[in-house]
């Protein structure tokens, strides 16, 4: 189970009051995550990564354990403290524009 | 017993504004979306319940939300925007090729019939149809491939397909315009599109008579002649009688022929309205003063419309979707403020009162005349 933490707006969009629980098919990755993420909420298809080029939107990042794995690649195993989900993985929007 | 119903896209949500006929008191419904950019909203002819709204921000991209009953609740639409075929390039600000590339809705068109037909069109400038209530959306790519698409060049908003026309007579036929390419028209339902900016002088561009490059702002249309263009260009406004083949300015008397908002009187199809803005450096009316201009000439002679609005130290803007009519006996008229005001006149612009003087600055206004 892993556990993610969505910004304010996409929970929103989700419906979801708090933080999210999923079950990752394989091995987590970021890639893994956020294709399950968009299976259970549809509407965040587009809004974290392009749906074409599944590239992660530029004013968005990646966080878990205290590290930044935005650039990192998306198949990368996380750590296992999110996979185990003693850890969550953060999507944290820039703190930027008005 | 008859109303209005007006839908308010804001830089921080969208807003539905409701009245009687008479248009007096009024009731604020929102915000609907609250955070995100709402550049336009707007409903079905063919259904008024049914409504369209372009919600994005720079940090999650592009949502289409629809309702169906008349904003009360919305779900959320097909957001895959995907420009057909190899994208290509346009020419950037510095003048070398830069890759299309996706970023907002702009405008929502609903068809005219069809209350699951509608258009959106986008930055960069592209056309999209969607005929399955937005769910899915399809380019109308004989407009970007046309010819002159990779020396499209972006105005200071960016490279943006913000005004779609359909025309009642005649349902293969619509215009668009873009900034800062021009106005185009397609007579066969979007295979094949023109240029329609012949008679624009634009003192801007390298050839002021260029076949494209114009920054053409906002366009107007009667439905009862809809032959007959107006045009709110950069500066200048324009006209033409020939469903765009030749333009001529009839700024007239304006005190300034810089601007975005035009319109035309509901009943009345050679009046029409603008709001004068000083310049482009200074985007605030002349003066201080917030005031409409009206022609029931088509155009040249020109009337300033101030009863009821800021007739000193206003320093907003009006943009190029936030004004609009309703269809009512007598014609009201509409438009919102970059300072968050919605003001209307119940009188075709005789006397103004504020609907709401302080929501987040406005992006668009519609007007929907409810049975």
């Amino acid at each position: 189970m892993i556990l993610v933490v969505l910004p304010s707006h996409l929970k929103t969009l989700a419906h979801v009051s708090g933080d999210v629980q999923l079950e990752v098919q394989g091995g987590a990755t970021v890639r893994s995550v956020l294709d399950a993420l968009e299976a259970r909420f549809p509407v965040l298809r587009g809004t974290i990564r392009d749906q074409v080029t599944l590239e992660r939107r530029p004013f968005l990042r990646f966080f878990a354990c205290e590290e930044d794995l935005s650039l990192a690649s998306p198949d990368a195993p996380l750590p296992d403290a999110v996979a185990s989900g003693k850890e969550p993985f953060f999507i944290i929007g820039a703190i930027a524009g008005g | 017993m008859s109303g209005v119903r007006v839908l308010v896209g804001t830089r921080k949500g969208a807003f539905v504004l409701t009245a009687d006929g008479k248009r007096e008191c009024w009731e604020v419904n929102g915000p609907h979306f609250a955070g995100w950019e709402l550049y336009h909203v707007k409903g079905s002819p063919a259904d008024p319940n049914r409504l369209y709204a372009s919600q994005s921000t720079g940090w999650f991209g592009q949502l289409i939300q629809r309702s169906n009953d008349g904003g009360k609740s919305w779900e959320p639409v097909g957001n895959k925007f995907v420009y057909d075929g190899i994208p290509g390039t346009h020419k950037w600000y510095d003048g070398t090729p830069h890759p299309w590339e996706f970023k907002r809705v702009w405008h929502l068109e609903p068809s005219l019939t069809d209350p699951d037909t509608v258009y959106a069109g986008v930055e960069d400038a592209a056309l999209f149809r969607s005929t399955d209530g937005a769910q899915t959306w399809e380019e109308v790519s004989g407009l970007r491939n046309h010819g002159t698409g990779p020396s499209w060049q972006p105005g200071a908003g960016g490279m943006c397909l913000h005004t779609i026309i359909l025309d009642p007579s005649h349902p293969d036929r619509m215009y668009i315009a873009i900034s800062a390419a021009g106005a185009f028209r397609t007579d066969d339902g979007g295979k094949i599109w023109k240029p329609i900016n012949r008679g624009l002088h634009s003192q801007y561009i390298p050839d002021p008579d260029a076949e494209v490059g114009h920054c053409v702002h906002h366009v107007a249309m009667h439905r009862s002649r809809p032959e007959v263009l107006f045009m709110q260009k950069h500066w200048d406004v324009m006209r033409s009688d020939n469903a765009g083949d030749l333009w001529r300015e009839v700024s007239g008397n304006l005190p300034t022929d810089f601007g975005f908002a035009i319109d035309v009187h509901a009943h009345e199809p050679e009046t029409i309205y603008v709001v004068p803005i000083k310049s482009d450096s200074e985007h605030f009316p002349p003066d201080g003063k917030l005031r409409v201009f009206r022609s029931k000439t088509g155009g040249n002679e020109w009337e300033a419309l101030a009863k009821g609005l800021p007739q000193h130290d206003c320093y907003v803007n009006v943009l190029r979707d936030a004004m609009a009519v309703d269809t009512l006996d007598s014609c009201g008229v509409y438009f919102g403020t970059t300072g968050g005001q919605v003001y209307a006149s119940p009188d075709a612009g005789e006397n103004w009162v504020p609907i709401v003087r302080d929501l987040p600055a406005v992006l668009s206004v519609e007007v929907q005349t409810l049975a």
